[in-house]
């Protein structure tokens, strides 16, 4: 579903990404872990197409395309989404409506029908229970004083709703107490199917004990550096990063 | 001779002119009143670029353009045309002015409550100008500039309204300025004068509009007393055609508990001054000023307010947004004056801008001016472009980037018509507001 072979990205002109590589097939899930400033959430805003991440070097083909070639809106079409780290708050735009427009045009992408307001508010309520989310958050403006777990919460729902091919989850566990964590873990395992892929990117291992991942892949200085089964991510928690990136130098050098 | 002031002469016969056609019905006050002003018109000329009110302000095309001739003749504007101007769902008064003059014919005055009259200016200063006399023009006063002099030298007709004491208007009175082809290339000079006496209240909405004139100039004035424990919603808004030239004043005197609430709306019109000036004369008086201007092409809006708190306990509100597009042009300056004797004033003024385009840009100048040590004032101006994460995260979201943007142009601008308590304005305007984007239908769903 996704290759991405040598990706090189700089953020205002500094280069952060270095050589990147990962392959992720449908069905599976992957946690990039890795210290910070190891380029994990620029590796999630690539994907998502930000403007001011520019690759310099590397290719991403996602189902068969060049998904750089995108904007983020075609690639959003397409079934990448996002989870944000640091969910914007949208003053004045009601999160029924921004979920009504993302969910419409999506549903056009994939050649269905629009729903109407009926069906509409029947699935967004289902999915919110998912989400547990109370109702009277679709009528307040997008994340507008939302307190941290509500705005990782809201993002699970959005990911729920459009019901994506490739989630990329860019720190959703950070900042949340272990009942929100529970929720975001709810939320990724329902849509855990054979047709879906999922990147958890993720500073501890703690969410994966709720997500079990079938790759764990090690990033630092932008590069993945190891790769592993869940058990990789164990012995991260209780040795840290140190020991990986010393070996990852190691075998660069 | 400056230019600018070349152009004065013109106007200075027209207003002759208008003296010897009126001389003989008027009453004398009013024609002394009359004499003064054009006297100060002619002392003050037009304003140039060097005075530092009308500094980033050139009212040149208007001098140049030579709206000498003053517009009188009513004729257009059937029924069926100003239909589209009434606001569904809002029953009320309506009141028609075709070309400056009030058209009875075209109004529809609901039953008023005993002591609330609603007439035309005109007749009012015919029939009862002993009523008018303590007002008229002294409400605006001295500190004006040259067009409010030049409003009162001409001013014909526009509306009169007087509340006796504790007399409640509960359906808003709508005033409707219509200017026809008739029209092209004239002056419009609307004059307004409310008198709400104490502990009385009404909503009167002023609301100018173009019926197919060519590059014509609305000189616009209104005056609003407030008396003690009265409360006056004033809506002004501005929808003229964009080759329309207009200059707006409104002048208000607030007196003890009073409330004036006024919001200010500017969607059309080339080049568009506005001054708000309210005087908080009595305790604990509370103004809310409430602006919206959006502008495109090569439009040019600039809003002057400026408030006095005279006396303490006073409140006031200043929320004024700006959306700009094209080579548009905005001016906020935002006088607040805490006298000496206003202790406990508590005054907050914003305004943001929001530019669209490369080309566009705004002036944002606060001014507070504080004479007393215990008063809360709080000030914030800001000029800039759509949130580009935002607008991102939209896009993240499959929603097309012209769509993000509308969408987000559409929630700036909105915040100010919130605040509209009248519910079919607030529709209306918020309405016109989308018909202003390029993506309507998709924004549309938010109402």
């Amino acid at each position: 579903m996704l290759s991405i072979k040598n990706l090189h990205a700089s953020v205002d002109g500094k280069p952060i990404l270095k050589g990147l590589s990962l392959e992720v097939k449908a069905g599976e899930v992957h946690a990039i872990m890795g210290p910070n400033g190891s380029g994990k959430s620029t590796l999630a805003n690539v994907l998502a197409g930000r403007e001011n991440y520019v690759v310099t070097q590397g290719e991403v083909i996602y189902r068969g395309k060049n998904l750089l070639a995108s904007a983020p809106e075609e690639r959003a079409r397409e079934g990448v989404f996002l989870a944000f780290q640091y969910p914007v708050e949208i003053p004045g735009v009601s999160n029924i409506y921004m979920l009504k427009a993302a969910l419409n045009a999506v549903r056009k992408a994939r050649g269905e029908s629009e729903l109407d307001a009926l069906d509409f508010i029947a699935l967004v309520k289902e999915r919110m229970k998912l989400a547990e989310i109370p109702e009277e958050f679709l009528y307040r403006s997008v994340n507008e004083g939302f307190s941290g777990g509500e705005k990782k919460r809201n993002e699970i729902l959005q990911m729920a709703l459009l019901e994506p091919r490739l989630a990329i989850l860019d720190e959703t566990d950070s900042g949340l107490d272990i009942d929100a964590l529970q929720v975001v873990a709810r939320g990724v395992n329902a849509l855990r199917s054979p047709e879906r892929a999922i990147v958890l990117v993720t500073h501890y291992q703690r969410l994966l004990n709720y997500i079990v991942p079938d790759y764990v892949h090690v990033l630092a200085s932008g590069r993945i550096v190891k790769s592993g089964d869940r058990t990789l991510a164990q012995e991260l928690d209780r040795q840290g990063y140190g020991w990986v990136a010393q070996e990852g130098a190691a075998a660069s050098a | 001779m400056n230019p600018v002031n070349e152009g004065k002469v013109a106007y200075l016969d027209t207003l002759a002119a208008f003296a010897r056609q009126t001389e003989t019905r008027e009453v004398l006050w009013l024609r002394a009143l009359r004499r003064e002003a054009a006297a100060r018109f002619d002392q003050l000329g037009f304003p140039t670029t060097r005075n530092e009110e009308w500094k980033y302000t050139d009212v040149a095309p208007i001098v140049r353009a030579g709206f000498t001739s003053a517009a009188r003749d009513p004729a257009g504007a059937d029924g069926a045309q100003l239909s589209r101007y009434w606001f569904e769902n809002l029953p009320g008064h309506k009141l028609v002015f075709v070309n400056g003059c009030f058209s009875a014919e075209r109004s529809r005055l609901g039953a008023l409550p005993k002591g609330a009259t609603v007439a035309s200016l005109a007749e009012a200063l015919i029939r009862q100008p002993q009523a008018l006399e303590i007002y008229f023009g002294r409400i605006a006063g001295e500190s004006a500039h040259a067009f409010t002099a030049l409003n009162t030298a001409l001013a014909a007709d526009g509306v009169y309204i007087h509340l006796a004491p504790g007399v409640q208007v509960e359906q808003p009175i709508h005033l409707l300025y219509v200017v026809t082809p008739a029209a092209g290339s004239k002056m419009l000079t609307p004059r307004n004068l409310i008198v709400a006496e104490e502990g009385s209240r009404a909503a009167v909405i002023e609301h100018y509009v173009t019926l197919g004139a060519a590059a014509y100039f609305t000189n616009a004035l209104t005056e609003v007393a407030v008396g003690p424990n009265a409360a006056v919603e004033h809506y002004r808004l501005q929808e003229e055609a964009g080759d329309a030239y207009h200059v707006g004043g409104l002048h208000a005197r607030l007196g003890r508990d009073s409330r004036l609430t006024a919001h200010a709306v500017d969607l059309g019109g080339r080049l568009v001054r506005n001054d708000v000036r309210a005087a908080l004369e009595a305790e604990g008086a509370e103004c809310t000023l409430n602006g919206l201007y959006v502008v495109g092409g090569r439009g040019h809006v600039d809003n002057h307010t400026h408030i006095d708190h005279v006396k303490p306990r006073g409140t006031s509100r200043e929320f004024y947004k700006g959306v700009l597009d094209g080579r548009a042009r905005a001016v906020f300056r935002g006088r607040i004056v805490v006298h000496p004797d206003a202790q406990h004033t508590d005054a907050r003024q914003v305004n943001n801008n929001l530019l669209l385009s490369r080309d566009a840009e705004a002036d944002s100048q606060p001014q507070l001016e504080i004479y007393a040590d215990d008063v809360k004032c709080a000030h914030g101006a800001t000029v800039g472009n759509l949130d580009e994460d935002a607008l991102f995260y939209l896009r993240s979201r499959a929603i097309e980037a012209s769509q993000a943007r509308d969408l987000l142009t559409y929630a700036f601008a909105r915040d100010v018509l919130a605040r509209i308590a009248l519910a079919p304005v607030r529709e209306r305007l918020e309405r016109r507001l989308i018909e202003s984007l390029m993506h309507r239908a998709p924004v549309e769903e938010l109402l």
